[in-house]
């Protein structure tokens, strides 16, 4: 799930970081308590307790949370799906979903958890109305495969893709505000913000937003 | 009964409940002045804690780490044992450069009240009578025992541990640290063990604790008086649990059906299968350094532990604004123990906003994996204590 660190090194940036967790790492307020959901091997706790914050990680893989706890990080084995239900309202405030959003079984439940648990959520996922993808399929006819998400169809952890569009109508739907919304293309630059949407969902090749609970009544 | 191959030698009897009144350690005796407030609502006066250290206490007496022993453990952590001769129960873990290293931090481990190996218990002898206390020897708890270690580092003069570490009945003691005196315990490392002890534990405890008393020279607990000790009893006692801190598959591996130095079943009740030879071995070699009613009363404790029904039922309350960090360990193959209860702790303290880290580990070892060489416990152990001794500021 973890995309291969193969991504260009950013001018003034550090290249053993990929570019999205540095973005992720910028809209998170230094000094706040953040939970990572999927941490993986930690490193993107890593980078943000290196940011003075106070990181605590849920992992599914027993490997990757010995790998964390090794390092030094607070991080528990857990299941998105299953596992958010135990934090109570307002524990930390920050939610993080790194690349996870696609191998939930309820997306739209973890969605709305996340923002139970944590004042704000940061959530980052792998856009499948990235031109390249939609190429594949319209062109080469099979489900599409790229450096970053190499899994084919019946063994791919990633059962709920979408694009950067359809995750904006899922924030619409239950009311959930985006604050800031940033596409990185294949480079991972961000696509420029005065584009129109269509333009993030056809050359965003992943969506990073940060979100907080919506105002609006239902 | 099982017949237990070598009856443990007068000697070494006699060097065990020498041990009781007179360690081989370090003691601390608390006078009339100072009684052990027990749950069970009596005051225990006087009374000793008998202890081992190990590594250098800094001085900003800030590297003191409490090891709590498990059910049949002692204070000898790290030193030859002054009974059996054998080296210390946690070498593995103990010692320069191992995950509790001696050279950075100080390493205080206490005999529980109620054991045999020099601290209070029912091995000791009565003021009242001088002779042992046995069944006069009041109910004692898991928070009893906390509560007997906390006055010991008051007499230290050590206000806060930087670590609480302990397996089993010491993850128990760990947990309690953590409940009753958080302010006190910057980290804690509740290594396979529970907020509560199960019905199925309860039940193996109370097969061990009705092994020993059927064994006619228990004598009501008053075997001492007679010059008897109940080995028999004890070693079945000892064999059952030793089953429960194995697994299946361990055995299978390290025995299978495997016949002791013979070819051929011998149609007896002769240990013909090694399984059987290593369990006797196991249960005659324990009771010639544990007694028998101190068995009863560990195991009772250990049965009445129960974290949050101390706390209106709510097991999170028990960990509320909590700022030790944790890291909570199981093994993938302890049925006593199993990682459901340390993801139950676990739910707990993340509710609590406590934090929280929890690796299970992977092996086949089953409940004793705590005491053997597990590399990635070890690691795990050592991670954790090393970036808990960052915030420490213990530094590299």
């Amino acid at each position: 799930m973890a995309l291969a660190d193969r991504t260009p090194q950013l001018p003034g940036i550090a290249p053993d970081h990929r570019s999205d967790y540095l973005l992720v790492a910028e809209m998170v307020a230094s000094g706040s308590k953040v939970l990572d959901v999927g941490c993986g091997d930690g490193d993107l706790l890593q980078l943000l307790e290196s940011h003075g914050i106070d990181g605590r990680g849920i992992e599914l893989s027993r490997e990757g949370v010995n790998r964390c706890v090794a390092k030094g990080l607070a991080v528990v084995q857990g299941d998105a799906d299953t596992d958010l239900v135990n934090y109570p309202d307002d524990a930390f405030d920050y939610v993080i979903l790194s690349q996870t959003l696609q191998a939930t079984r309820q997306p739209k439940a973890v969605l709305e958890n996340l923002l139970r648990i944590g004042r704000r959520a940061v959530v980052s996922f792998p856009n499948f109305g990235f031109w390249k993808m939609r190429l594949q399929l319209l062109i080469g006819g099979h489900m599409p495969r790229t450096e970053n998400l190499p899994a084919t169809w019946y063994d791919t952890p990633n059962i709920h893709f979408c694009t950067i569009k359809d995750f904006v109508q899922l924030c619409e739907a239950i009311n959930v505000k985006m604050e800031r919304a940033v596409a990185l293309d294949n480079f991972g630059r961000p696509v420029p913000l005065n584009l129109p949407w269509w333009v993030w969902n056809m050359f965003g090749e992943q969506g990073v937003f940060l979100l907080s609970r919506g105002g609006k009544a239902r | 009964m099982v017949s237990v191959k070598s009856i443990p030698s007068p000697v070494i009897a006699e060097e065990r409940s020498h041990e009781a009144d007179h360690p081989t350690s370090l003691v601390v005796r608390f006078g009339a002045d100072q009684p052990l407030k027990l749950d069970c609502g009596v005051d225990l006066s006087p009374f000793q804690i008998a202890y081992q250290t190990y590594g250098t206490l800094n001085a900003g007496r800030s590297n003191a780490i409490l090891v709590c022993h498990a059910l049949t453990g002692d204070q000898h952590a790290n030193n030859v044992h002054p009974v059996t001769g054998k080296s210390g129960w946690w070498d593995t873990m103990v010692g320069p450069g191992k995950p509790l290293d001696t050279s950075r931090y100080f390493i205080i481990c206490p005999n529980v009240i109620g054991a045999c190996m020099g601290s209070t218990g029912p091995a000791s002898a009565n003021p009242a009578t001088g002779k042992p206390w046995g069944l006069d020897f009041p109910i004692i708890t898991i928070p009893d025992m906390v509560r007997a270690q906390a006055m010991l580092l008051d007499r230290l003069g050590i206000d806060t541990l930087f670590s609480v570490v302990g397996g089993s009945m010491g993850g128990m003691q760990v947990l309690q640290w953590t409940a009753a005196y958080p302010e006190r315990v910057f980290s804690a490392l509740p290594i396979a063990c529970a907020t509560r002890h199960s019905a199925q534990n309860i039940a193996f405890h109370e097969l061990g604790r009705q092994a020993v008393m059927a064994d006619p020279d228990w004598r009501g607990g008053r075997y001492a008086d007679f010059g008897l000790h109940p080995h028999r009893g004890l070693a079945v006692a000892r064999m059952a649990a030793h089953i429960t801190y194995l697994s299946g598959a361990a055995l299978h591996r390290k025995f299978g059906r495997r016949m002791q130095d013979r070819e051929l079943p011998t149609f007896s009740f002769d240990a013909d299968f090694q399984v059987e030879s290593y369990l006797r071995y196991q249960g005659s070699s324990f009771v010639q350094r544990f007694d028998a009613n101190s068995y009863l009363y560990l195991t009772r404790a250990m049965d009445y532990f129960d974290i949050a029904a101390d706390h209106n039922g709510v097991l999170a309350e028990a960990f509320r604004g909590i700022k030790t960090r944790f890291c909570v360990v199981s093994f993938t193959s302890d049925w006593l123990f199993p990682t459901s209860e340390s993801r139950t702790l676990v739910h707990a303290l993340n509710a609590s906003s406590a934090r929280v880290s929890f690796a299970e580990i992977e092996t086949d070892r089953g409940h004793d994996a705590f005491l053997l060489d597990v590399p990635e416990f070890f690691d795990i152990s050592r991670a954790f204590l090393h970036s808990a001794g960052k915030a420490r500021g213990l530094g590299d």
